[in-house]
């Protein structure tokens, strides 16, 4: 019986991380239908950690853990996984689903420990005056929006009155999200806005193009996720829509969309808020330190793809919240209440990015404690599908702040009245 | 021909098309279910492991690649060459025949006279199964299947269409290939059935297994059979949802866009597959261009579920399902 719990203890022992560990939780998902695009965002994610752990010892003397959890991009498992892990000494989460962040937001509040939600989540949690513990920097949907309505206009020689502009969303939380910048936006600028929803997963969408072809819209907006992006694309190209007209989202942005479609998807646009492939001294390091030799997360077979871009891209300011709050708590064994203050602290120039082996790969940004949201910037991509590769045809593009800043403020105050929050940073 | 007319024949018209798709998917569960009173819960899987299995034999994909270099510290991923279409779904097929020989003799056989639930949470089990088999031999990444099938814009129609109405249809070439297929695999299966030794013993199975097993019919071969000839329906099914959307894992979920065709048609008839199928698609696509703008659209998922429920509420048994007489 000794012998029986002294194993346990052990097993124990080498499953949970030492407590001088940086915890930081990874909620991927690796299977079920949204596994094409969890999974690479994971492997960037796990192998940046790994590369400061390898390369530099950590953060700080610290090493960095990840412990993965399965969510199947499930809004249960995904709390489940949160439950199971929060003991752990998590210092944040990144669950990479708005359906899962919006059940964290009370439960995260409530145990103080960060959430970070860059390009995803509660849009209004950039309000840091309401969201204490939320952080979505460097920019969130309803910036994407606003984004990509600018560049439609400057298409468009500043004017689309008269225009008719559809969205084609998923049919969830998530897929919701920018419908409402989307109509405020309309009545500034004069355009008509068609909504139509694709139920989850959207492996059927038929009915969606044929009221496309019908209503000849100008152009349409995608808010896809999983398949449902493969499939809208291979139903425009079915309908002969003109792909230069057609825009995505960031998550409507990735390999697995257009690799599918073949030659029907050359030309298809979406917004990007980070450079990819692999022209960055960083992949020097993660070379030797990772790659070469054999602990590159899963496969190893998504380095360089937009996915696995913007999971590294995640843990990098995260590793750079932790540093800050190790400078300002002047130890470096943090708490994830330190945490909360180092990602508030934060700023990242371009400097630092160059320093970090990512030259112009992000825009950058300096957080407060009323600004969790960051500047909102995006750029626009478009893919070449003879090269099988994706251009970038901007420079980073401001949103509309005059008509975004009120939109939080509305939504957020609504958060606040709900769950009893008061204002802070005043 | 007023537009809306015009349009509102459009969306029957590839509603059928849709329909075709979901009678692919609703003749396997059909098949299993008249020869062995299983609802295979993991149909949708098959279609899922069928696919992937002949993406990766065409693309000379090494099985298990992330496994073996994980063990053996090797760099396999390809074996360099690529088979045709047609080679790789023969290869398939004979790996679905091999597949229903494992299932048989694994799972069916230490089942037999047990209750249909007990059968019908093996086949759940084994989805769950497949799903994780297929992920560790083939991958999880989306891969584009291309076997050489049609798709996009039909020409003709369009111009004849436009010719007749100054209004050009719409019509996928690929679901135009689908429902030539689906009619073939029907016409396939019912001859199979009334005129092959194998067949009329398939029947019998159906009828009453007792019976057919008091005659010299074994059971195990026809399970087999049975189990191979929908793994052949679950990759024809495989290779039309494949080729529109890419393989990847929301493939087994097609299975959903079946049950309420198999609720209409009738868990037992082959035609009530392809006339609930036809219902079903063409039903959902007309509510959702006339009712859909009104209340909010994405009506399709669950109006297919009302559509079957409103049928059975008159005809419990679907419209093609043996009705069950018991008497006290």
């Amino acid at each position: 019986m000794r012998k029986t719990i002294t194993a346990i203890a052990l097993a124990m022992a080498v499953a949970t991380p030492a407590m001088a560990d940086l915890v930081v939780p990874n909620l991927s998902y690796r299977t079920g239908p949204y596994a094409p695009g969890g999974i690479p965002y994971a492997d960037g994610f796990n192998d940046y950690f790994t590369l400061l752990n390898e390369r530099d010892g950590g953060i700080g003397g610290e090493k960095v853990v990840n412990p993965e959890c399965e969510t199947a991009y499930n809004t249960e498992k995904g709390v489940e996984c949160y439950e199971a892990t929060k003991g752990s000494g998590a210092l944040v989460y990144n669950p990479l689903s708005t359906g899962i962040t919006y059940q964290l937001i009370p439960k995260v509040s409530a145990d103080g420990i960060p959430l970070y939600t860059p390009g995803y989540g509660r849009t209004s949690a950039a309000n840091g005056k309401i969201f204490e513990w939320v952080f979505n920097y460097p920019a969130n949907y309803w910036d994407g929006a606003s984004v990509a309505i600018k560049y439609l206009l400057d298409q468009n020689g500043g004017d689309l009155s008269g225009k008719r502009i559809a969205l084609v969303y998923h049919n969830s939380a998530y897929g919701k999200e920018p419908i409402r910048t989307l109509q405020e936006l309309s009545k500034k600028h004069g355009y008509e806005l068609i909504e139509i929803p694709v139920d989850h997963p959207g492996q059927e969408q038929k009915s969606q193009w044929l009221q496309i072809r019908r209503d000849k819209p100008d152009y349409v907006l995608m808010w896809g996720w999983g398949v449902m992006n493969a499939v809208a694309i291979q139903e425009a190209a079915n309908i002969r829509y003109p792909m230069e007209n057609f825009i995505g989202i960031w998550w409507s942005g990735s390999e697995n969309d257009v690799l599918p479609v073949g030659d029907g998807a050359n030309g298809y646009k979406s917004l990007a808020m980070h450079g990819t492939g692999m022209d960055y001294p960083v992949y020097g390091d993660l070379k030797t330190y990772v790659y070469d030799t054999g602990k590159a997360s899963g496969a190893g077979d998504q380095v360089g793809s937009v996915l696995y871009s913007r999971g590294m891209y995640a843990a990098l300011v995260i590793s750079e919240a932790i540093r800050k709050a190790q400078e300002l708590a002047g130890h470096s064994a943090i708490t994830a209440a330190e945490l909360r203050n180092g990602f508030e602290a934060l700023e990242i120039t371009e400097a630092r990015m160059a320093e970090l082996g990512l030259p112009n790969f992000g825009q950058p940004f300096a957080a407060s404690c009323a600004d969790h949201g960051g500047p909102g910037h995006a750029l626009i991509q478009q893919w070449d599908a003879a090269a099988k590769k994706w251009n970038l045809i901007t420079g980073f593009i401001a949103p509309d702040d005059e008509v975004l800043t009120p939109l939080v403020m509305e939504d957020s105050a609504a958060f606040a009245a709900e769950n009893a929050i008061a204002e802070r940073c005043n | 021909m007023p537009d809306q007319l015009l349009y509102a024949t459009e969306a029957a018209l590839n509603g059928l098309m849709a329909g075709v798709l979901y009678s692919l998917v609703a003749l396997g569960f059909v098949l299993i279910f008249k020869a062995s009173g299983i609802f295979n819960y993991a149909q949708g899987v098959l279609a899922l492991f069928a696919a992937l299995t002949l993406v990766g034999f065409q693309n000379g994909q090494v099985p298990f690649a992330h496994l073996i270099n994980a063990v053996f510290g090797t760099d396999l991923h390809h074996f360099g060459w690529q088979l045709p279409a047609l080679v790789a779904i023969v290869l398939t097929a004979g790996v679905m025949v091999a597949l229903a020989i494992v299932i048989e003799r694994y799972v069916l056989k230490h089942l037999v006279n047990q209750p249909p639930i007990i059968l019908f949470m093996a086949t759940i089990g084994m989805a769950y199964f497949l799903e994780g088999f297929g992920d560790i031999m083939w991958g999880a990444d989306i891969k584009k299947l291309d076997v050489g099938l049609p798709q996009g814009l039909n020409e003709t129609i369009d111009a004849v269409t436009f010719e007749a109405f100054g209004y050009g249809f719409f019509i996928d070439n690929l679901d135009i290939v689908a429902s030539v297929v689906a009619a073939l695999l029907v016409i396939s299966l019912t001859l199979f059935s009334q005129y092959s030794k194998q067949g009329r013993a398939l029947r019998a199975v159906a009828d009453d297994h007792q019976a057919a097993l008091s005659v010299g019919i074994s059971l195990r071969f026809i399970w087999v059979l049975v189990w191979s000839i929908a793994g052949f329906v679950a990759l024809v099914a495989g290779i039309m949802w494949g080729s529109k959307s890419g393989v990847q894992f929301s493939l087994s979920l097609i299975a959903l866009k079946a049950l309420p065709v198999l609720m209409l048609g009738g868990f037992t008839s082959i035609p009530g597959a392809i006339v609930g199928g036809l219902i079903i698609g063409m039903g959902e696509k007309l509510f959702e261009f006339f009712i859909g703008p009104m209340i909010g659209g994405a009506t399709e998922n669950w109006f297919a579920y009302v559509l079957a429920l409103l049928f059975l509420v008159f005809r419990p048994q679907g419209l093609f399902g043996e009705k069950i007489i018991e008497r006290v």
